[in-house]
């Protein structure tokens, strides 16, 4: 008997007693769940996509997020360069994607692409991604190897800048879900993750440090009307 | 006979729990936490109603756990993710042994696992000449000092930057610093070269989806998210009942995890991982070996009256408000899970008669309960186990001393007689209570006797009626 069947057949032989059910201990019906979805008792989200975009933007700012709003692909463009030539930029490290392309172009500065063989991202000052949405709910970036150039890209550099549209924000994390669904079907990528925040630890004294292992910053630069 | 478990945990938990200092230090360390985790806990539209949903999902999924596993295996092998099924720690140490040695591993790097803990790998690979490193800070602290994970979310939470400074400057050769982030950016330097040199990157998992065969891990640090690119080979060890019915269901169990373990809203990384690199991708590893670790989890699984203890998400929620945990501290135990949910499923995974003492370690507050995410009964659960163990025993002497007890206060006079004696013999009781010379220092050692009342209800009724 393989060691796959061996387990099955504990479990199943486990399982011939039935466990009460959860809750059983409580007042009847007292804390049942009243609706159908997960949505009716995880923190609230406003509808309108602006106070969405608000309710992001607030999450941000607690989790020390940066976020920026701009006009148009040209003006992400320029807040790119503006935040290089603050931090001293040498080497950019991003993926092929349109909505990068028009950001990047004129960087002036060499690009890393991650899809070209033996493309380290470890050297680069930065790692720049697209990603697959915004969830209003948690401040949370949603992205894939699929959306973001692989697995390293996003987590490997100490900065971490998402360009996002904002037809990319969604309420919250089941719609988060709903829309992995969507776009990969049955097919998912192997990696997928929700980013919240930069990197950050509380080991030492449970005070916060951010940068433990991941990026330091993490910014996201949102393009309206796009 | 006491187990020589319960002799130690007896002898460690009176040592610490008379350490003011490391009392005030875990206090003082869980404030902030419980501030946080109120404050999140407000923002959810329903705290109770996400509880109960939670607590029915995973009912749901640990009562056909076999249909589940069998779903999630079956998803996730397709995806080419190699599947093993560990009875024992053993199995899982030796398969994961075989594996290092067939890739010619040197340095193996992990990213938080508490199942590894529960098999003892570390020392297992290191045994065989590997080179292990812990990535998370805290477990890397802990590994540091040769010590266990003093929390199952908090690992060091017991030491302080000054300990810490003092023990990099002495391992590492780093100069000693006050600044918790430079001594973060200590490690920081040090594991990024570990990433990209180690040959094999161990995780575990908090979830597995069965829907679409993935792993979720939850993580702060961004550890795992690299153990799990850079190195050629990952393995995922996690426990069978870490499984979850619907990629949908993590929209409520990440955020509960997040604020029931740390305050937070929801972790910063909470990474879904489904199969090695794809042909598409243009990184992660080669190959992805999943192990499935039963080591006695069925046992508990075929006690249905405490079946839910497999619902745990390790949270630590539990510990951090224990009276028990807060006082005689997270390493007093001597099990891989501290507080509460360790006790009661200690039994259960080691055997009973060797840790029978845990459940007596609970002041049965209930507070374990109250804060479970996932409604596991904890606090009957350890009254279910001291009913298991007193079953166990003869119970000879304790049977005895009833008998008397019954015999003489189902007679009056006998009653008020021992009574008045008794209370003669205290007032010269009271001069050696807790010495040496006193025959009752086992209890009197830590507590005071009460003293019997100068008069009884009785009496007094009597006088009364005068």
């Amino acid at each position: 008997m393989s060691q796959r069947e061996e387990i099955i057949g504990r479990i199943r032989e486990a399982l011939r007693l039935v466990a009460q059910s959860p809750g059983h201990r409580d007042a009847p019906d007292k804390n049942r769940p009243i609706g159908a979805s997960p949505r009716d008792w995880l923190p609230s989200v406003p509808s309108d996509s602006e106070s969405q975009i608000e309710a992001f933007a607030r999450c941000s700012a607690d989790l020390k997020t940066r976020f920026i709003q701009v006009n148009s692909l040209a003006e992400a463009s320029a807040q790119v360069n503006k935040i290089g030539r603050a931090e001293g930029w040498n080497l950019v490290a991003s993926h092929r994607a349109p909505i990068l392309e028009e950001a990047l172009s004129n960087i002036g500065l060499p690009v890393l692409y991650i899809e070209n063989t033996n493309a380290d991202p470890e050297r680069a000052d930065v790692g720049i991604t697209g990603c697959d949405a915004l969830v209003a709910q948690t401040g949370s970036i949603l992205l894939t190897a699929r959306s973001a150039g692989g697995r390293a890209l996003s987590v490997l550099p100490p900065h971490h800048l998402v360009i996002a549209r904002e037809s990319q924000v969604i309420a919250d994390l089941p719609a988060a879900f709903e829309l992995l669904r969507e776009i990969y079907g049955d097919n998912f990528p192997s990696f997928m993750t929700l980013i919240t925040g930069p990197s950050r630890t509380g080991d030492i004294e449970r005070i916060v440090v951010l940068g433990a292992h991941g990026p330091k910053t993490l910014t996201v630069i949102l393009v309206k009307n796009h | 006979m006491p187990s020589i478990f319960a002799k130690q945990f007896k002898e460690r938990s009176t040592k610490l729990s008379a350490d003011l200092q490391h009392r005030f230090w875990i206090q003082k360390s869980l404030k902030g936490y419980e501030k946080n985790r109120e404050e999140k806990r407000n923002r959810f539209q329903n705290w109770e109603a996400a509880r109960q949903s939670a607590a029915e999902t995973k009912w749901e999924a640990v009562n056909h756990l076999d249909q589940y596993l069998i779903e999630f295996t079956d998803k996730i092998g397709a995806r080419g993710t190699k599947l093993f099924w560990a009875s024992t720690a053993r199995e899982a140490r030796e398969y994961i042994l075989n594996l290092a040695q067939e890739k010619n591993a040197r340095t193996i790097i992990k990213s938080k696992t508490m199942t590894s803990e529960e098999i003892h790998l570390n020392e297992a690979l290191a045994g065989a000449g590997y080179e292990v490193i812990e990535s998370d800070l805290g477990e890397f602290i802990v590994q540091l000092r040769r010590e266990v994970p003093y929390h199952l979310v908090f690992p060091a939470m017991h030491l302080t930057r000054g300990e810490i400074s003092h023990l990099f400057h002495e391992k590492l050769g780093s100069a000693e610093t006050d600044s918790p982030e430079e001594l973060t950016m200590i490690v920081r330097r040090k594991m990024r070269a570990q990433y990209c040199k180690a040959d094999i990157g161990i995780s575990g998992a908090n979830f597995a989806i069965a829907e679409t065969g993935m792993i979720s891990i939850t993580e702060n640090e961004g550890n795992a998210r690299l153990t799990t690119a850079l190195p050629k080979v990952h393995v995922a060890l996690l426990g069978i009942e870490k499984v979850l019915p619907k990629l949908n269901d993590l929209a409520l169990f990440l955020p509960m995890l997040a604020t029931a373990g740390a305050g937070q809203q929801i972790t910063a990384y909470n990474s879904f991982i489904g199969g090695p690199r794809q042909s598409d991708e243009v990184d992660g590893p080669e190959e992805f070996h999943i192990v499935l670790l039963d080591n006695r989890r069925t046992e508990l699984l075929a006690d249905p009256e405490q079946r839910d203890a497999l619902h745990c998400i390790r949270c630590g929620a539990c510990l951090n408000v224990c009276p028990i945990f807060r006082n005689v501290g997270g390493q007093s135990y001597g099990t891989t899970y501290q507080g509460p949910i360790g006790s009661v499923i200690t039994p259960h995974l080691r055997g009973l008669q060797d840790w029978k003492h845990l459940s007596s370690a609970s002041s049965l507050c209930g507070a374990c309960t109250e804060v479970c995410p996932v409604k596991i009964d904890l606090h009957h659960h350890l009254l279910h186990n001291r009913r298991n163990a007193a079953a166990l025993e003869s119970g000879r002497w304790e049977r005895r001393a009833f008998r008397v007890f019954a015999f003489l206060v189902n007679r009056q006079a006998l009653f008020s007689g021992v009574t008045m004696i008794c209370r003669f013999f205290q007032s010269f009781h009271r001069l050696i209570s807790g010495t040496k010379a006193d025959p009752l220092r086992a209890w009197t050692a830590t507590r005071e006797v009460p003293m019997i009342a100068p008069q009884s209800f009785r009496e007094y009724w009597k006088s009364r009626q005068k």
